[in-house]
């Protein structure tokens, strides 16, 4: 298993260990949008700190993961994008919105709850 | 007996000499003239080494080495005359002119002898480091070496007048040794200032982008002077990893101090926001002037996505807003 999830209260933060293949993309949106209505979860933290590379491929799957979840009712936060990591992104022109992105998992919770407080937080 | 007839001779042949030496000098008092002659050593050394010195060149050689360093001192003291005569080096006191010019000398014999020139790339990048902070200009350097070379050839004319023959051989194998020290000595000064050089803007480059803490999670990078891709790379780095080390929310951009701006930067500038953005900071632009705005309108560069406001003091309170802090405010505390 690539991904670790793990759930607090009514957010559940999915840890990405290793690069995704696409059956394992669909499996974690499949997982997630289950788990959203099972534990009524309100926000999802996503980790991606441990991928060297973020692709049109992964984007797209983020892109996914996240539209799905909101139809479902929560919200998701991506985090742990390395710096070499985001100026790359930047130059393929990955710029992964509307999705929120923070620093870290504790940026991403107190985003969650208080989603009102960092207006420019979604980029949108 | 013998040596002060050949003195005698030597003498008698510099006096002969005399006018077209001067004039040699005054033409190559300027320095493009220079420049040609240092061309032409280039091509000429190229076209002496494809061809490989024969047994009877390393003895005319030895010969000529032999003669050289008999007259030393001589030599010397005529090329040190030579460089004030042509003012050249006025930076430099007399004795560290005879002093330099007497370690030039005899590491250009061991080049001349050996025909090796690692010592003497040493010795003249050793010298670089020494003279270019004090000032020494490349034509000088050009026109101290290129003078020793006319010094010793002339010694040689006056040495050899009576045998042309014997002259010619003696020039052949002196003028391609000759001319490849010039261009080592000329090509080492001028690789030992291209490395100032070079040191110099990578310590303006650190210098002229600091990122810069105003509050807990807030950060400001003033941008002075000119935006090429190389720094604002430079920059986005050093911004991203300021935003981690810091775990900044809100990162303030002033642009006050750029004077002109066009579609690339803009775009570098567009990518910095976005890389910040991705890393969880929110980027807000201060400063751009008048010129600046209409250039970026003109350009149509979509700016769409980007916060900006008029002057670093607004750009600061609407960061704090953004931030979660608050003016303090009397009514509030009252109440």
């Amino acid at each position: 298993m690539s991904v670790a999830i793990v759930r607090q209260g009514d957010v559940v933060i999915a840890s990405i260990q290793s690069d995704l293949s696409d059956t394992e993309v669909i499996d974690l949106r499949q997982e997630l949008a289950e788990l959203v209505g099972i534990h009524r979860l309100r926000g999802i933290v996503i980790d991606v700190g441990a991928l060297e590379v973020i692709d049109s491929f992964v984007a797209r799957a983020l892109r996914a993961i996240v539209l799905t979840a909101r139809l479902r009712g929560a919200e998701t936060v991506i985090v742990g994008i390395a710096p070499d990591v985001a100026i790359a992104m930047v130059q393929f022109r990955l710029n992964l919105e509307p999705l929120r992105v923070a620093l870290d998992v504790d940026e991403a919770l107190a985003l969650l709850r208080h989603p009102n407080r960092k207006g420019a937080e979604d980029g949108g | 007996m013998d040596d002060e007839r050949e003195t005698a001779n030597a003498d008698d042949a510099q006096a002969r000499e005399a006018e077209p030496a001067e004039d040699r000098a005054a033409a190559s008092g300027r320095s493009d003239d220079r420049a040609e002659a240092s061309g032409d050593d280039g091509s000429r050394k190229k076209a002496e080494r494809s061809a490989p010195p024969s047994g009877g060149d390393a003895e005319l050689l030895q010969e000529l080495v032999g003669y050289l360093r008999e007259n030393r001192t001589k030599l010397r003291e005529e090329w040190a005359q030579r460089i004030s005569d042509a003012e050249l080096l006025q930076v430099m006191s007399e004795e560290e002119i005879f002093s330099e010019a007497t370690e030039v000398y005899d590491n250009y014999m061991d080049a001349l002898e050996t025909g090796s020139i690692e010592n003497l790339q040493t010795y003249a990048r050793e010298l670089s480091e020494r003279i270019i902070p004090r000032g020494v200009e490349t034509d000088e350097v050009l026109g101290i070496v290129l003078l020793l070379r006319d010094a010793l050839a002339r010694s040689l004319f006056a040495r050899y007048q009576e045998d042309l023959g014997l002259l010619n051989r003696i020039l052949d194998s002196y003028e391609p040794a000759a001319n490849r020290i010039a261009v080592t000595v000329g090509v080492s000064f001028v690789e030992e200032r291209e490395r100032v050089i070079h040191e110099q803007q990578e310590a303006i480059r650190e210098l002229s982008t600091p990122v810069l803490q105003v509050r807990e999670r807030l950060l400001i990078l003033p941008i002075i002077g000119v935006l090429d891709t190389a720094r604002a790379r430079q920059l986005t780095e050093q911004l991203l990893g300021a935003i981690r080390d810091n775990r900044a929310t809100v990162v303030v951009i002033d642009i006050t101090g750029v004077a002109t701006i066009d579609e690339t930067v803009a775009n570098h500038l567009v990518q910095t926001v976005e890389a910040s953005r991705l890393m969880g900071a929110s980027t807000i632009l201060t400063g751009l002037s008048p010129d600046i705005a209409q250039t970026l309108v003109d350009l149509g560069v979509d700016l769409s996505m980007m916060k900006t406001v008029g002057d670093l003091q607004g750009g600061l309170e609407e960061a704090e807003r953004l931030a979660g802090y608050r003016a303090a405010d009397l009514g509030d505390t009252e109440t």
